[in-house]
């Protein structure tokens, strides 16, 4: 059964249609990139699917066993985080959040989890460190370990390796596939990196007003679509 | 010294102006970290105009001042960031926009109804001699309110104001928790201001924060250092205002002052220490 399937959903911004139609859905252990040019919609899918936006059109329908608060987001970073005090274990440790309900204070195992994430990402000898004085790789790392301790099976990342440079990225990317490969979480990726989209990821979702290409990147390097967008030293 | 403050708690205003004083320092400095950090700092100020609108109209018509201004406030300070999240009008235009049409409202209806006098500058500038018993058991109740919500919600408010999106995907309903600081902060704003006065009022949001993050590098011990540093400032400027004859507000605002300059130095010298290693 799919995490998440969308049945021809519609969404918008500001009034106006931005994508119709949209028909795809995430299998458990699935690594989705979804590409597409600015204002195509990507961003908006996402706020859609974390519930933060109402659809126009269509449903979006969770299976499996996830909730949608229990989606582990990565979200964009925000010009509030840039001089916020915050030790690293404060910021992973929010990520428990969602499983607390309305109790008011963290238990031992949570804080455990916590220490676990930070462990996985390497960054567990970061933790009484400022949030605000880590690199943005490091950034990332603590944004991920958050967005790890708030779920169990889907992982949804928006453009995380922006202002990361090349090798950092090239790090992020593979942390990213490592995580997906050995825990079984599924990663949805928003990304404008097409060619790096398609060495990492299992499918494609290609957006523009419509959907341009859903299938796996195997399809996609093959498809019409693909060879235009990865340029034609692929064509083969 | 010792002497000194005996008998300057051997007066009843003092007193009263001591508790309401420190209790109103402790609930802005609790509610200043997060509407800083989250640029909602102007809110402050913007919600202490409205104030001095509220109680100049309350005076004018005979009416309780509290029982005006704190609807009033609470109203004005839903609506203020009702603004900020909505980028059609810029929120700080939209703030200054309504902090002065309040300013000049207050102003024009004390001018047309008792004249510009002493109360006017109270309320500018605020009297420690306004603070009433009613004013105590309000202050108190508040800051029993202010205190038991923060340490309930602490972690709710600290993931909104590091990050409201990731926080409302987590399910936490950031718009309530908003709601419910902007209303504290009203609440607190309007105790404060009589005794502050309405121009001075939101140092008393904005420094305590401030200065805590000079020094601090966690989000809890900005909160602990920030309640601890605005009681202790309000305690110096109130006993300072009683030796000098100095207005309450104005001597308050100068200890904060002096604690942000000695923060920032400490910070600014940690700083050059950890690079030199």
């Amino acid at each position: 059964m799919a995490l998440i399937k969308c049945e021809n959903v519609s969404i918008g911004y500001e009034g106006q249609t931005v994508v119709r139609d949209l028909n795809f859905q995430i299998n458990p252990g699935d690594y989705l990139c979804i590409v597409g040019e600015n204002g195509s919609g990507k961003s908006t899918l996402v706020k859609s699917l974390l519930g933060l936006k109402s659809v126009e059109g269509g449903r979006i329908v969770f299976g499996d066993g996830l909730k949608q608060n229990e989606i582990g987001y990565l979200p964009q970073q925000t010009d509030v985080q840039k001089d916020f005090p915050a030790s690293v274990y404060e910021v992973v440790l929010s990520g428990r959040l969602n499983s607390r309900g309305l109790k008011p204070f963290y238990t031992a195992a949570d804080k455990q989890q916590a220490y676990e994430k930070m462990e996985i990402l390497g960054i567990r000898d970061l933790a009484k460190q400022c949030f605000r004085d880590l690199s943005g790789g490091q950034r990332q790392r603590v944004l991920l370990a958050r967005a790890l301790c708030a779920t169990k099976t889907l992982l949804l990342l928006d453009e995380p390796v922006t202002g990361l440079d090349p090798i950092v990225t090239a790090e992020f990317y593979q942390l990213i596939s490592r995580i997906n490969r050995d825990s079984g979480i599924a990663v949805v990726m928003v990304s404008h990196d097409i060619e790096s989209a398609v060495e990492y990821a299992s499918h494609i979702l290609h957006l523009q007003e419509k959907v341009l290409f859903f299938g796996t990147a195997e399809d996609y390097r093959r498809s019409r679509v693909g060879r235009t967008f990865l340029g034609g030293d692929r064509n083969d | 010294m010792i002497e000194t403050l005996i008998e300057m708690l051997s007066y009843p205003f003092m007193v009263r102006a001591f508790i309401v004083g420190a209790m109103v320092a402790l609930c802005s400095a609790l509610l200043g970290v997060s509407l800083v950090l989250k640029r909602y700092s102007m809110i402050g100020d913007g919600l202490s105009h409205v104030g001095f609108g509220a109680l100049a109209a309350a005076a004018a018509l005979n009416a309780a001042p509290l029982a005006v201004a704190i609807p009033v406030v609470i109203l004005a300070a839903v609506l203020l960031l009702r603004i900020s999240g909505n980028s059609q009008i810029k929120g700080d235009a939209a703030i200054a926009l309504i902090s002065t049409s309040s300013l000049a409202a207050g102003v024009m209806v004390i001018s047309l109804s008792t004249g510009m006098n002493t109360d006017v500058y109270n309320y500018m500038f605020g009297s420690i001699l306004a603070m009433s018993g009613e004013d105590v058991v309000l202050s108190v109740i508040l800051s029993a309110v202010v205190l038991v919500l923060f340490i309930f919600f602490y972690q709710k408010i600290f993931a909104i104001t590091f990050d409201e999106t990731f926080a409302r995907a987590t399910g936490v309903k950031a718009g309530l928790y908003n709601t419910l600081i902007a209303v504290l902060t009203a609440v607190t704003i309007v105790l404060g201001m009589r005794m502050m006065g309405a121009l001075l009022i939101s140092s008393l949001i904005i420094f305590p924060a401030l200065t805590s993050m000079r020094v601090c590098r966690t989000f809890r011990g900005v909160v602990i250092s920030a309640a601890a540093v605005s009681v202790v400032c309000f305690a110096a400027g109130i006993t300072v205002s009683y030796l000098c004859a100095a207005p309450a507000g104005a001597s308050v605002v100068m200890a904060n002052i002096a604690v942000l300059v000695i923060f920032a130095v400490i910070g600014a010298l940690r700083n050059l220490g950890t690079r030199s290693r």
